[in-house]
């Protein structure tokens, strides 16, 4: 019997090896979770057939493009749209380590939102409480890897879309940094800041999917070659390492008390490792983050949405009308409100007369950011923050007020902002709901982030099996 | 901050291609002033000698030998078109614009 809840990519991937069990079993246990559950719980858009082999199940966040699967990005204006190629880092997977994808996972609409409840083809639930959000925008990876229905998955981060999910449902995910993982094939939001990662239940796992997925691609002109390779991580001190804490981060009136303390046990495990625990302070960072990529993000989204007009691909409106006509009825029929809203913004942010205000503006507080966390780690390998500002929210408690969801992303964006990468690691429960705590780090220090975050993990030894699944 | 009146929102809408209902029209203004009310406080800071940043890396440009390589096919560029005759996308005539 495979518990799928219980076993890592790491542990399949063994059994696998040593021929204890065969690819079509591994499969059919996924299955069958996939049948026992999403019918609650709503993680998969559409679920695949076996193609065969004996490489691991891998779940594709539905804003990845998948040759032959339909990809709809949660809205309806790609419903019924099957891509005639792969993503590069779906090629990557199929191609490397024969990986077979499983299902596309659900969002929202576009990837934008914190909840997935924009997704036009409804909302995803938690798993350890089914009355409460996955987080967003890629919910339903998050949710799918935490309930046993995938050993792992591919998101997409633009301002804490794998790391804000992974907080709320309890597993490891890593944004990358900007250019180390090809976009070719994603459904692009917003360009300066999208990136595509690896969600998982380990930080092992977390970080063997990203040596799968990263490296520089002829196809994608922003991506570069890794300074260095990936190393799973095995350390489990933290001698010599310097972890900041950002004080604003951890003492926002924000947070939630629960998610406070259990960051100041993980600061002190972090201690008690032997890292160097110092205060630092981000206030540009906290107090301007949020406004500025609430226009750059719209901004770019109004630009690259701008190719849903029933042309090349996705719905049409059937209700007919001259080429102009054809456009603007097939986009309001297409986009949900979140997406509408984003285009009206950012349309509006790059329109004469305010581009310098609005949009010139949020460039000019984006060098700030960076300058800011550039600062910071002058003093410190690492920074150590909560990802969310609160465990996990009731469904439908904040979908009427658009600035109230805006601000989950409070901590996640301004690292986002700045090009630079984010683990998050489970660092317990508060009040039976996990909490996640981000770890940022300069550019390309992703090997840096594993070993942090590993040496975290063990000490914390967080179950990442949901308390209401536990026999 | 200027509030966007019906008047701005309806061009805003047009310069992005999208025919708002009326119901649209009065919730999403409305959603929208309270969104730019919000974002303004980044014209708070005073960065007149800040440089902006549109990439968060630093690199410049990226060039690749002219060679040809695999592409897609007619077919397959036309696989998902919502309507084609022979090997073009079939639109609606042009309105007035």
């Amino acid at each position: 019997m495979i518990d799928t809840l219980r076993l890592t990519a790491y542990e399949a991937a063994k059994l696998l090896r040593e021929k204890q069990i065969t690819g079509a079993e591994l499969w059919e246990a996924y299955r069958r979770a996939i049948d026992e559950r999403d019918g609650e719980l709503h993680c998969f858009l559409h679920v695949c057939d076996d193609p065969g082999g004996d490489g691991l199940p891998l779940a594709v966040k539905d804003v990845i493009g998948t040759k032959g699967i339909p990809t709809t990005a949660g809205s309806k204006i790609l419903e019924g749209y099957i891509p005639v190629y792969d993503a590069t880092v779906v090629q990557r997977a199929k191609e490397n380590h024969g990986l077979r994808v499983l299902g596309k996972t659900n969002t929202d609409e576009f990837a934008m939102g914190s909840s997935t409840e924009n997704s036009a083809y409804g909302p995803t639930r938690n798993p350890w409480d089914p009355t409460r959000v996955p987080g967003g925008s890629g919910g339903g990876s998050a949710a799918a890897v935490s309930a046993g229905l995938a050993p792992w998955a591919l998101g997409s981060d633009t301002g804490g879309s794998i790391k804000q999910p992974s907080a709320l449902c309890g597993n490891v995910g890593l944004r990358p940094t900007y250019g180390t993982v090809s976009r070719y094939g994603a459904v692009a939001f917003a360009s300066s800041l999208d990136q595509i990662g690896p969600v998982a239940k380990t930080v092992t796992d977390c970080a063997f999917l990203y040596s799968v997925i990263a490296g520089r691609d002829r196809n994608d002109s922003t991506t570069v070659e890794l300074p260095e390779q990936v190393r799973i991580p095995d350390r489990v001190d933290l001698k010599g390492v310097r972890i900041g804490v950002p004080t604003e981060f951890t003492e926002h009136e924000a947070i939630q008390p629960g998610v406070r303390d259990r960051i100041h046990e993980a600061i002190e495990h972090a201690r008690a490792l032997g890292a160097e625990i110092g205060e630092c302070s981000l206030p540009l960072s906290l107090e301007y983050g949020l406004p500025c990529y609430y226009l750059i993000a719209p901004a770019e989204a109004s630009s690259n949405l701008a190719r849903y007009d029933g042309v090349r691909f996705g719905h049409r409106t059937p209700h007919g009308g001259d080429r102009l006509e054809m456009y603007t009825r097939t986009r309001d029929e297409g986009f949900g409100d979140e997406p509408k809203r984003r285009i009206l913004v950012g349309t509006y942010a790059l329109s004469a007369g305010y581009y310098d205000a609005y949009y010139g503006q949020a460039q000019k507080v984006r060098t700030m950011l960076i300058r800011e966390h550039a600062a910071a780690f002058e003093r410190f390998d690492v920074l150590l923050t909560p990802t969310s500002p609160t465990t996990a929210f009731e469904l439908g408690s904040k979908t009427a007020d658009p600035i109230a969801m805006y601000l989950n992303d409070l901590l996640t964006i301004p690292s986002c902002m700045a090009g630079l990468p984010g683990l998050n690691v489970p660092a317990g429960l508060a009040d039976g709901m996990p909490v996640g705590l981000q770890l940022i780090g300069p550019q390309f220090s992703e090997n840096r982030l594993f070993e942090v975050g590993y040496a975290l993990e063990q000490a914390i030894g967080f179950d990442y099996v949901p308390t209401r699944y536990r026999t | 901050m200027p509030e966007i009146d019906r008047e701005t929102l309806l061009h805003v809408a047009q310069l992005a291609r999208l025919e708002l209902r009326e119901e649209e029209l009065e919730r999403l203004g409305n959603q929208l002033n309270d969104i730019l009310a919000a974002v303004s406080k980044v014209s708070e800071l005073d960065l007149t000698d800040v440089p902006p940043t549109s990439h968060p890396l630093d690199v410049v440009n990226v060039w690749d030998e002219d060679e040809p390589h695999a592409c897609l096919t007619v077919e397959e560029a036309l696989a998902n078109a919502p309507e084609r005759e022979g090997n073009f996308f079939k639109v609606p005539p042009g309105g007035s614009e």
